[in-house]
């Protein structure tokens, strides 16, 4: 038989946002924000470790997040955090089946029942969510 | 004493008024042309093709080949979305191509590509057989050890309430569109994918069906349930109104103990 082109869209396609509205776009700030999570958590792990290697190797390594670029990372950190919680609590409870509507005849023009207002809802309140939070510790982090 | 007015007669012309002639324009078919038993190149092929306001993809494609370029390749067959064999991706979206106008697409250059996560066969044509074999593992039939058929035994009866609770899942016509846009199909070649689970829900909700435990065992696996992420693409895209990412969370609600 003759090879096929697979034409699967790979980490390409998976990690596109756009075209399938609302919901794909917060399944792509959930993906992101766990990378940045993860990444986060194991430079965490290293910049903690530092303090094995004597009180000035640790000084060295707390001088680098006190820089804007640190303060940076640590509003990011906080922007992704609060969204990752908000959106993936949204998620627990519609992965249980709650929240997605009710089965029923569907009518033209089809409009997904599960693609609703209450979980666009809870999408936009978790952005804002994450916006409130990355400005109050902007404010923290940059303030005097 | 009230005075009536009696109104003027007015003439009335008994031939209907003529349609509101709709101009033809032009526009243009950007086809993905590939033959893998050949190479592995995919190129665009464009043509000029005139249309009206309801021409659809499917009659764009067919003016082609009838007129200039009969070696493209496409499948279809009832052209009103029910048998679900001409789904290919219209400007970056999978979508039925008898069932989307040229005219919602609201572009002048119309580009038409085979579904992803398909292989290609040639052109727009893809392979179904792992859609259909995923399909087939899903059981997609009433499991019960009695039949309605053999005599001496009761007809199921189901109340429109019981229906409803699968109903909208059966009006799947297998085109594969939620497979196509499926984050995780486009990564993950085991993935049993929007299509298959979806099929698993309607006949596990179904009151006659005594499958269930067959069925969730079957999407309790590693490439299984487990791996969709409710992006809601299979739902966005799906003509039918079957929506696949409903029936995905339901089903989970059966292995999580929410349903019963």
């Amino acid at each position: 038989m003759a090879e096929r082109l697979s034409n699967r869209e790979g980490i390409k396609g998976m990690a596109n946002p756009t075209r399938y509205g609302m919901e794909r776009f917060a399944y792509w700030l959930q993906r992101i924000s766990g990378l940045g999570l993860l990444a986060y958590l194991i430079g965490h792990i290293y910049e903690t470790s530092t303090i094995l290697h004597g009180k000035a190797a640790w000084d060295s390594m707390l001088s680098l997040t006190e820089t804007p670029g640190g303060h940076l990372v640590l509003v990011l950190v906080i922007g992704m955090c609060v969204f990752h919680t908000g959106n993936g609590i949204r998620l627990m409870i519609s992965e249980g089946g709650k929240g997605v509507g009710k089965p029923g005849q569907p009518e033209y023009p089809y409009r997904a029942l599960s693609l609703n207002s209450k979980q666009r809802l809870c999408i936009w309140v978790s952005i804002a969510l994450a916006a409130l939070a990355m400005m109050y510790g902007a404010g923290v982090l940059f303030g005097d | 004493m009230a005075t009536v007015t009696v109104p003027e007669e007015k003439k009335i012309d008994s031939t209907p008024a003529a349609p509101e002639e709709s101009k033809p324009k032009t526009i243009t078919l950007r086809i993905s042309r590939s033959n893998p038993s050949e190479n592995l190149e995919t190129k665009f092929d464009e043509f000029k093709v005139p249309v009206q306001k309801w021409t659809t993809v499917l009659e764009a494609i067919l003016y082609v080949k009838s007129n200039l370029d009969h070696s493209v390749a496409v499948r279809y067959s009832c052209r009103q979305a029910s048998c679900g064999s001409c789904g290919m991706k219209i400007n970056g979206k999978p979508r039925l191509a008898c069932y989307t106008k040229i005219s919602e697409l609201d572009s002048n250059v119309i580009t038409i590509e085979p579904m992803n996560n398909f292989p290609i066969i040639r052109d727009l044509a893809v392979n179904f057989d792992q859609l259909i074999s995923t399909h087939k593992k899903m059981k997609p039939y009433i499991i019960n050890e009695e039949s309605e058929v053999q005599p001496g035994t009761k007809e199921f009866i189901q109340t429109p309430k019981d229906l409803e609770k699968f109903l909208q899942f059966s009006y799947c016509i297998k085109c594969g569109l939620c497979n196509s846009a499926c984050p995780t199909m486009a990564t993950d070649e085991s993935f049993i994918g929007p299509q298959g689970l979806a099929q698993a829900y309607r006949y596990t909700a179904d009151n006659r069906d005594q499958g269930k435990k067959d069925r969730l065992k079957i999407v309790d696996q590693s490439h299984g349930i487990w791996r969709c992420h409710f992006a809601g693409s299979c739902s966005n895209v799906c003509p039918k109104g079957v929506d696949p990412a409903m029936a995905i969370q339901l089903l989970r609600g059966y292995l999580l103990g929410f349903r019963k």
